[in-house]
């Protein structure tokens, strides 16, 4: 069983910092799209990461690898403060793997080849040990008898598990979802789900902007929820399920709940692996 | 509600429906031609048309080009009109007499056999660098961007120290010189509008500024104009020893010129790849440079490459205009040979025209043909 404190502030004695954003402010022109943004994610820490769309969650999730820069505040990654400077951004950068929404698997490749390509070119490694480290991942995502094909030969979610063995490849310790299962037809999300649940079994570190509440509630340490470029509420699932401190979250699981199903969330096939 | 719902009923299935072969297609060639060229009225209209117009305009073309035409022959009375010939076709002996000067210009007899050994050397390494199948491409790449170039200058403008006297290209001329131009044109034109079209969108304000500047001056200007300042304007701005050659001055232009039409069709491409996979790339670690060179470029230029070769074929016969800084070009040694008085049959214009347009066809028509195939390829390796 993963561990689950009740109180997320028990949190807190357990290691040491992987992720910690302090005063975060972002602007898009004239619109303030994150707004005074403060959150330690410990490592091993598995995060969720929901709210209506427009409320930056995706934002938050792509300034902590730098994929968007910000105004005001302070982003830290293992130990490495986020700046202008390209040396520190790469570093960060191959450090923490990224899943998109939309897969962008590189459509001139093979399989194998987007799984090669950054050990090979950003982590100096020979082709040989490259592919048989990105064979060793496409078995865990069950795909390894698609390594010779182009991605668009490829169903959504096999895609999208590639695309998890890709951010594997560079042996990350933070991975960031962003949205993953939403670009999915519906009787795919759950291949890419299991593969999740999987993942967090390891100990890897998982920020995941997500409305999977299944999910949420079987895998997270904590559940956030964010609102108008705010941190509205954070709290443990159960918490946050079964009692939702602010009225805000309350409405919104009232809406997304209801749209499942109104049976609340829907628990996946395999539990984690502790 | 309740009927349609009980209508609905009656289309439930079964038994499962076998899977069928498709249907044989309407076959043989009747078939054909009813279904493209006979299936409407519109359409009978513009078959008959088309073929009046062939039975109207073929024919006489055949028989003056062909037929009628004279083939051999050393002097110009043998393409006159004569109580034996008394309609004389095209005059191919023309471009028979002047075949090798249409392929040399001016090169000195003796030494002609340097200008087929660059050819050779040439076509060696396009076919390298351009085949799909060949083995070892890189090494065929680094013999066409390094060995060749230096062999071309060492065999065609001579190198004395081994024996091979300078050819001041004042002397060349022909097919020579327009494979020379296009090919240059060609090669540098690339790389430069690449770099111009990755300056463009790059976010450092001077390097795009820079390459905003260029790129729309040099396309807001003609060619022609190019061609003037690199080699009128050029001298006034060099000393005199050191101002160069007048040939390098023209392809220095044709390839600027080039460079920056190549700039805009290579940016084009760049906007097609989606942003994701710029955002794939960073976060996946990869710098700059190897963002661009493993992940956008392979993307841009293959969407692209139509746009290229076209650029290309538009480069190719762009290089006749560089007649008017003095340069012999293949069209220009026609232009000569057609204006010598001794020539002066009236089929002989004609007949070059139709020759250097026959030449321009071949060598433009088998880049397009290059192109369709490389795309076909493409297509068939990723696309589902």
């Amino acid at each position: 069983m993963v561990e689950r404190p009740d109180d997320p502030s028990m949190a807190a004695p357990r290691e040491e910092v992987a992720v910690e954003v302090a005063g975060l402010h972002k602007w898009y022109g004239d619109f303030h799209v994150l707004r005074d943004i403060n959150l330690k994610v410990l490592r091993g820490e598995r995060i969720v990461i929901c709210g209506p769309s427009g409320g930056g969650k995706s934002t938050l999730l792509r300034c902590i690898n730098r994929l968007e820069d910000w105004q005001r505040g302070r982003v830290v990654v293992d130990g490495i403060e986020l700046t202008d400077d390209p040396k520190r951004i790469l570093a960060v950068r191959r450090d923490v793997g990224m899943v998109f929404q939309q897969f962008n698997l590189f459509p001139h490749l093979t399989v194998l080849e987007n799984c090669t390509l950054a050990p090979i070119w950003v982590r100096r490694m020979p082709k040989r040990d490259a592919e048989a480290l990105a064979m060793s991942y496409l078995e865990r995502v069950k795909i390894p008898d698609q390594a010779s094909k182009y991605p668009a030969r490829l169903s959504g979610g096999q895609q999208q598990r590639v695309a998890i063995a890709r951010a594997l490849c560079m042996g990350p310790n933070i991975m960031l979802f962003d949205e993953p299962t939403s670009a999915l037809d519906p009787e795919m999300v759950k291949e890419v789900l299991d593969t999740m649940v999987e993942l967090a079994g390891d100990g890897i570190t998982m920020l995941v902007v997500s409305h999977e509440m299944g999910f949420a509630r079987q895998v997270a340490d904590r559940v956030i929820f964010m609102d108008e470029g705010q941190i509205v509420e954070v709290n443990a699932p159960k918490e946050f399920f079964s009692h939702p401190r602010h009225e805000r979250t309350r409405l919104f699981l009232k809406q997304i709940l209801h749209l499942a199903g109104g049976s609340g969330p829907q628990p996946l096939a395999g539990e984690p692996s502790s | 509600m309740s009927a349609i719902g009980d209508q609905s009923l009656l289309y439930v299935r079964r038994s499962p429906a076998d899977r069928l072969p498709p249907p044989a297609a309407r076959a043989g060639a009747l078939g054909w031609l009813r279904t493209n060229l006979f299936s409407s009225p519109a359409n009978i209209v513009l078959t008959l048309g088309c073929v009046l117009f062939i039975v109207w305009a073929v024919p006489p073309l055949l028989r003056f080009f062909l037929i009628d035409a004279v083939w051999s022959g050393t002097d110009p009375d043998a393409c006159l009109a004569s109580p034996a010939q008394p309609h004389p076709g095209a005059c191919w002996a023309f471009v028979r007499v002047w075949y090798s000067y249409f392929v040399y210009g001016f090169y000195p007899i003796g030494q002609r056999w340097r200008v087929d050994l660059f050819f050779l050397a040439l076509a060696f390494g396009v076919v390298w660098l351009l085949r799909l199948s060949a083995p070892r491409r890189d090494i065929g790449a680094l013999y066409f961007f390094v060995v060749l170039p230096v062999l071309s200058f060492v065999l065609l403008h001579g190198a004395p120290w081994i024996g091979l006297r300078v050819v001041p290209t004042a002397l060349w001329g022909g097919i020579l010189v327009t494979v020379v131009v296009a090919t240059i044109g060609m090669v540098a034109s690339l790389p430069l509008g690449i770099l111009l079209a990755l300056a463009r969108r790059s976010e450092m304000p001077v390097v795009k500024l820079f390459a905003v500047i260029f790129i729309e001056f040099v396309r807001g200007v003609p060619l022609i104009t190019v061609l003037f300042m690199a080699s009128v304007m050029l001298p006034l701005f060099v000393p005199e020893h050191l101002a160069p050659d007048k040939l390098v001055r023209a392809l220095i232009g044709v390839a600027l010129f080039a460079s920056a039409y190549m700039a805009e069709v290579v940016r084009g491409g760049l906007i097609a790849v989606p942003r994701g996979q710029y955002e794939a790339a960073r976060a996946l670690g990869l710098s700059y440079r190897r963002m661009t060179g493993l992940v956008i470029l392979p993307q841009a230029l293959r969407v692209t490459l139509p746009n290229i070769v076209n650029t290309f074929i538009g480069l190719f016969k762009d290089t006749t205009l560089v007649f008017i800084v003095g340069i012999f070009d293949f069209l220009r040694t026609i232009e000569a040979a057609r204006a010598d008085p001794k020539w002066a049959a009236p089929t002989t214009t004609v007949t070059g025209y139709v020759f250097a347009a026959l030449f321009y066809f071949v060598c433009c028509y088998g880049m397009s043909r290059y192109a369709r195939n490389v795309e076909a390829r493409l297509t068939r390796s990723d696309r589902r």
